[in-house]
């Protein structure tokens, strides 16, 4: 009985912000005061017309879809070879992948943030691009990864042997088997981009994302009511991909390990088998 | 072409490999290696450019100045604290979860505890920022209970609560996985050994456990030090983290050398950490 108190009380603690956030996109007033004086959505037009906020969920959309491009490839590669390969430093690939959200992220941002200097590039879409994909590979290499595990090479050769050709048997038969792992990967990747914050800060320069944005007007206090619907969004917007991978990758239950820790990198281990 | 690949694996492997080792030695692993040599690196007072020759001067700084002490230690403090305290709240959670709720429950708990993970960090410290504030829920609630009034928004015990929010899923999911791992006949060995509730806990399930809270513990230990968005929003004035200065140096001094030099803290720190928790068996617990 304790332990169900506990568990409820739990709950409680993890929700209730995440209500509270999401009452405070509806409160009429311009003062960020309890309790709310009632609910209105007059906001939301208000936010929709912001050519601020418009801009900079733009360059958060284009920054989360390019990274995401790049990481599908890239860590879709990265999971064929460990998984079909033996080599010298296969082992350390995974340890490798994971670095850019398993250190503190104000590492992995000033790294970057020194590699753009080093290199004198300016600030711009790329470089924020570079920094998400860095840290996007790895969610999609862990799902492709642990769903590769699943498949049985065998495939591939009875396709070989029966005359399809390298480019015909990953069209048809190697493709079909993990799309489902790489769009979770993929959507958990856009998810991971569309919401970072600390990595960008370092990659962005003076170029607003989504999230950096809101950051700089919660910090001055400015346009808080129009804050608050973009963080209703924001929320909304980031779990849809979560629920839809989680859907895509039932049988490997790789959402739990998902990314944006250092969990990641040892993800299929995370409570495997414990998937309730 | 491609029966030529199929006979020679050393190359398929190396073309599959050749794309992610080039982004990531090229750029990651690339920078964190100038990142620390900058570390050794100094700025010219007079023209703010770069000095690339070797000196300890900014490691020197970071000891002389009682200032970077103070901030290293709190920041250290405050992720032990969470630490802490995520243990204290996730344990009996995960305990729940994994032995005492229904196949059902479980599988609800599993979304739930899901969900926070990954609806947005900032999303989550902000709506903190509303409920300690002055005219938050928090003192809403305090004052119409009749208890006057609690000040804890901007300070260091916001951050701990706030830290200890964000990352409790951190800490929840490889203790619940660890818990499950525990076979009944354990713990049933235990009880009939005469060995009831809290003895069986400290003697039997938590050496089993220890390497999943070492685990979970990374989590929790290594974000609050490389943080400084949560100290930024809810913390005060006394409440500078390390990560703090570095986005200081970086974006508005233009230090880089000095903020490399800080933020070794925080790596070699989390380095030993690893070490420690790799030896007690924490890794195949993650």
């Amino acid at each position: 009985m304790a332990f169900a108190a506990w568990a409820v009380l739990i709950m409680l603690f993890l929700f209730f912000p995440i209500v509270i956030i999401m009452l405070y996109a509806f409160n009429p007033s311009n003062v960020q005061s309890w309790p709310l004086s009632g609910l209105s959505t007059r906001w939301f037009s208000s936010t929709w017309h912001n050519t601020e906020v418009r801009q900079a969920l733009w360059l958060s959309v284009r920054a989360g879809l390019l990274a995401t491009a790049i990481a599908m490839i890239l860590g879709t590669m990265a999971a064929f070879a460990v998984d079909r390969f033996r080599f010298f430093g296969r082992e350390a690939v995974s340890l490798v992948l994971v670095l850019p959200i398993a250190l503190p992220g104000i590492i992995t941002g000033m790294a970057l943030n020194s590699f753009i200097s080093f290199n004198s590039l300016t600030f711009s879409l790329l470089t924020i691009v570079i920094g998400h994909a860095t840290f996007c590979i790895v969610t999609v290499y862990n799902n492709v990864l642990a769903r590769l595990r699943r498949t049985q090479s065998s495939l591939m050769e009875a396709s070989m042997d029966l005359g399809a050709d390298g480019w015909q048997t990953f069209r048809f038969v190697t493709l079909p088997m993990i799309a489902t792992a790489l769009v979770a990967g993929g959507l958990l990747a856009f998810a991971l981009s569309f919401d970072e914050i600390v990595v960008t800060t370092f990659t962005a320069g003076a170029q607003n994302t989504l999230p950096i944005w809101v950051f700089a007007h919660i910090r001055n206090g400015q346009q808080l009511p129009q804050v608050n619907v973009v963080v209703l969004f924001v929320i909304l917007v980031s779990l849809i991909p979560v629920a839809l991978a989680q859907r895509l990758t039932r049988d490997t239950g790789m959402l739990r390990s998902g990314a944006r820790t250092p969990a990641a990198g040892a993800a299929p281990a995370i409570g495997a088998g414990s998937a309730p | 072409m491609s029966a030529a690949l199929f006979r020679r694996p050393w190359l398929r492997a190396g073309l599959l490999l050749s794309g992610p080792t080039a982004w990531f030695v090229l750029i990651y692993l690339g920078a964190l290696f100038l990142l620390f040599l900058s570390a050794l690196w100094s700025v010219d007072s007079f023209s703010g450019k770069i000095v690339h020759s070797w000196t300890f001067a900014n490691f020197e700084t970071l000891f002389k100045v009682s200032a970077y002490r103070t901030i290293a230690l709190r920041t250290v403090g405050i992720a032990a604290a969470v630490t802490v305290t995520d243990i204290l709240l996730a344990v009996p959670f995960a305990f729940f979860a994994a032995r005492i709720a229904s196949r059902r429950l479980q599988a609800a708990l599993f979304v739930a505890v899901l969900i926070p993970l990954w609806s947005s960090y900032l999303v989550r410290v902000f709506a903190w920022r509303l409920i300690l504030a002055k005219d938050g829920i928090l003192n809403w609630f305090v004052g119409n209970v009749g208890l006057g009034s609690l000040n804890i928004g901007y300070s260091n015990w916001a951050m701990w609560i706030v830290f200890s929010y964000i990352w409790l899923p951190f800490m929840i999911l490889p203790v619940w996985a660890a818990i499950e791992r525990v076979p009944d006949s354990f713990i049933e060995a235990s009880a009939d050994l005469g060995a009831r509730g809290w003895r069986s806990f400290r003697l039997v399930l938590l050496p089993l456990i220890l390497p999943g809270i070492l685990a979970g513990s990374i989590f929790t230990f290594s974000l609050t030090l490389g943080d400084f968005i949560t100290p930024t929003l809810v913390g005060g004035a006394g409440s500078t983290f390390i990560g703090n200065v570095v986005y200081q140096e970086v974006g508005i001094s233009n230090n880089v050398p000095f903020a490399a030099a800080f933020a070794t803290v925080p790596l070699v720190i989390m380095g030993i950490y690893l070490l420690i928790a790799r030896r007690l068996g924490a890794f195949e617990a993650l």
